[in-house]
């Protein structure tokens, strides 16, 4: 597996490889008359890497991708908001005020909401007030790749369940069957609700489902998931599979669970609840 | 053949220009929907499907219940079905064509539905779901049509398509057990995880079809030459009897593993629909209504002297299929949906533009259902002139 990258705050070098990217980012911006909006937004893709630049050039590439979420240390950050953001303004996700119809691939709830079958009445105060990040769980099995007719919705070797919005045909059977929510059907046209439309991802068209991805595109470039990046830590991202990754040693840290277990499906997202830090 | 649909009353024309009229309507309603997108029904995020696919689930109850017609008349020679049995094949021609169309307005990219054939994909239901219900279609509109002709020109149908109607009987079993397959798979719907599904939607929907076959046929004898038997009609209205037993019998089962096992889960969508669930109660008047409907139904239709009542009977059967579709083509569907998976409870309403898109579809279907039961009125009238 290719180590990852995330760009830290304050680091602003480039890998040549990106700048070229980004020109012809700049370039295909230009000529779809976008403009300076387009490639300002190009330049901020920037790989770094604390080996060489080359490596973030390289698709990152694992068993099965996984991500672990220390909730007590997210908290503590309260930083949840931008990391919603930043993955929301990246992937062109249209920010619509109307939970019926509203687009969502990461959105908190509180742990009475997300593991219903875990809560109780006595259950500590400082665990009942924490934010859950709640995205697709990219599940070992899941039920909307199992339901989709279309093969639009489809499991990738590495674990990462994906999607061709191209093929999709809206029938909204991946969002009856995923148990966690976490599918978005454009009920209609979402440009209109997109702020500044980033060049790097494609904006969908009405009718079709979307949701988190892993961030599949950023792997490509062996960069990690916007959230893992602006998450300062509490996002580990990384190789279920391999005993040495990142995430299976945040895992050996402290007790984590994973939502509705029981239904089989088995998801890629596991939460630390304590003993992430020992300062948490 | 067809031409016989183009001489009628002027009440015939009148009922065409209604339904056309629907046709209209639902097609206007849909040129919104599909400029706009799905956003102009009542769906949404944890409501996902609304009145079109509890349309869909009803009505491939329907077009299959067309074997409580087939199975006596051709597996057991019961000669009384012999008059309705084509009635039963055309209504389930219309059935499906409906169903199919529900499928068909309920997709956010309508324009992309061949991509179901494009990439065929055994493990999803749909897929399953499209091949026997095309495959039933078809099998119907064979069978219905030739058996006609042969009888239009007096001779005896040809004998494959014998061969196709005992295909049909397993057929029909299929299309309703696969779609009750697409709800009884998920994981995490647990008032759809039920190992009974399949059986629930074949009992309801040999009640509810047949209970429409005998309306329409008892509307076809006040209005046209075809003149149903009443042998026929009390036979069909015992069918119907049990198969609703059975019916509410499934769904009592579903209540006692329910409240019995105590959990949770299981109980969520049934006191939804019952009694409420964090103050939302917008199924409960039409469960109870259900529920009154299926006892008035069963007495009526139980008790002898009053199932051969010519004015009870209708009223037995109407009171049996609106318990059906409340059940099936309303509460199974969106009960289903909550509550949600934080436990949260999101309420679906159908809109205006909706209703319509409804209201079209169902134009549809009873405009290609007049225009085949005309022809064969029409047929067997020629022919009884010709015989006398």
């Amino acid at each position: 597996m290719r180590e990852l990258s995330t760009s830290g705050p304050g680091d602003t070098g480039m890998a040549r490889r990106d700048f070229v990217t980004s020109g012809i980012v700049i370039l295909a911006a230009g000529m779809a008359g976008l403009g300076g909006t387009g490639a300002l937004v190009g330049c901020t893709q920037v790989a770094l890497s604390d080996k060489s630049a080359v490596v973030a050039d390289e698709a990152a590439e694992a068993g099965h991708w996984g991500l672990v979420i220390d909730v007590a240390k997210l908290n503590a950050e309260g930083n949840f908001g931008r990391i919603k953001a930043a993955c929301h303004q990246k992937h062109n996700v249209p920010l619509i005020h109307d939970a019926k119809t509203e687009v969502k691939w990461i959105w908190a709830e509180s742990f009475e909401h997300s593991f219903i079958d875990l809560e109780n009445t006595y259950m500590n105060k400082s665990i009942k007030d924490l934010e859950f990040p709640m995205l697709c769980n990219h599940c070992e099995n899941p039920v909307c790749v199992r339901v989709c007719p279309t093969q639009a919705t489809f499991q990738r070797p590495d674990g990462i369940v994906d999607m061709d919005y191209h093929r999709c045909i809206g029938c909204r059977f991946c969002m009856t069957g995923c148990p966690f929510n976490a599918r978005s059907l454009n009920f209609y046209d979402p440009r209109p609700y997109i702020g500044e439309v980033d060049p790097g991802y494609p904006t969908r068209t009405k009718g079709v489902v979307e949701k988190c991805n892993f961030c599949v595109e950023r792997l490509k470039q062996g960069l990690a998931p916007y959230c893992v990046e602006e998450s300062n830590g509490s996002f580990v991202f990384g190789d279920l599979d391999d005993p040495g990754s990142d995430v299976r040693k945040a895992l050996e840290t402290g007790f984590s669970i994973r939502r509705r277990v029981s239904l089989g499906t088995g998801p890629s997202v596991y939460y630390l609840v304590e003993g992430g830090e020992p300062d948490a | 053949m067809l031409e016989k649909a183009l001489h009628g009353s002027w009440r015939y024309w009148l009922w065409m220009a209604f339904l056309l009229f629907l046709v209209g309507v639902g097609f206007f309603a849909y040129v919104r929907q599909f400029t706009y997108g799905l956003g102009l029904t009542g769906m949404s995020r944890d409501v996902t499907w609304g009145l079109y696919i509890s349309q869909f689930t009803f009505l491939v109850g329907v077009a299959a219940s067309g074997v409580m017609v087939a199975i006596p008349y051709y597996l057991h020679d019961f000669k009384t079905f012999g008059k309705i049995v084509i009635l039963g094949e055309f209504l389930a021609v219309a059935s499906i064509v409906m169903a199919v169309l529900f499928v068909f307005v309920d997709l956010g990219q309508p324009t992309r539905v061949l991509n179901v054939l494009l990439y065929p994909t055994p493990h999803s239901i749909m897929f399953w779901d499209i091949c026997v219900l095309s495959g039933y279609l078809l099998l119907n509109i064979v069978i219905g049509w030739t058996v006609l002709g042969a009888e239009k020109k007096g001779f005896a149908p040809p004998r494959w398509t014998r061969v196709l109607t005992i295909v049909s009987i397993p057929w029909a079993i299929s299309i309703h057990t696969v779609t009750a397959f697409l709800y009884a798979g998920i994981p995490g719907k647990d008032y759809w995880l039920t190992a009974i599904m399949a059986a629930r939607f074949l009992s309801s929907a040999f009640a509810s079809g047949p209970a429409l076959l005998i309306i329409i046929c008892l509307v076809l004898r006040r209005l046209s030459s075809f003149k149903v038997e009443n042998s026929a009609v009390q036979a069909l209205a015992k069918i119907v009897l049990y198969a609703f037993i059975v019916n509410v019998f499934f769904f009592i089962l579903e209540v006692f593993t329910a409240f019995y096992s105590g959990v949770p889960g299981h109980q969520a969508s049934l006191l939804y629909l019952f009694a409420g669930l964090d103050g939302h109660d917008n199924l409960v008047f039409f469960m109870w209504a259900a529920t009154v409907l299926a006892f008035l139904g069963i007495v009526l239709l139980l008790v002898p002297k009053l199932r051969r009542n010519p004015v009870v009977l209708p009223i037995a059967l109407l009171a049996v299929f609106a318990a059906c579709w409340l059940d099936k083509g309303l509460g199974l569907i969106l009960g289903g949906f909550v509550p949600n998976s934080f436990e949260g409870v999101v309420e679906y309403l159908p809109s205006a533009n909706e209703l319509m898109v409804v209201c079209g579809v169902f134009g549809l279907g009873m405009l290609i259902m007049s225009v085949l039961y005309k022809i064969v009125i029409s047929v067997r009238r020629a022919h009884e002139g010709d015989a006398h």
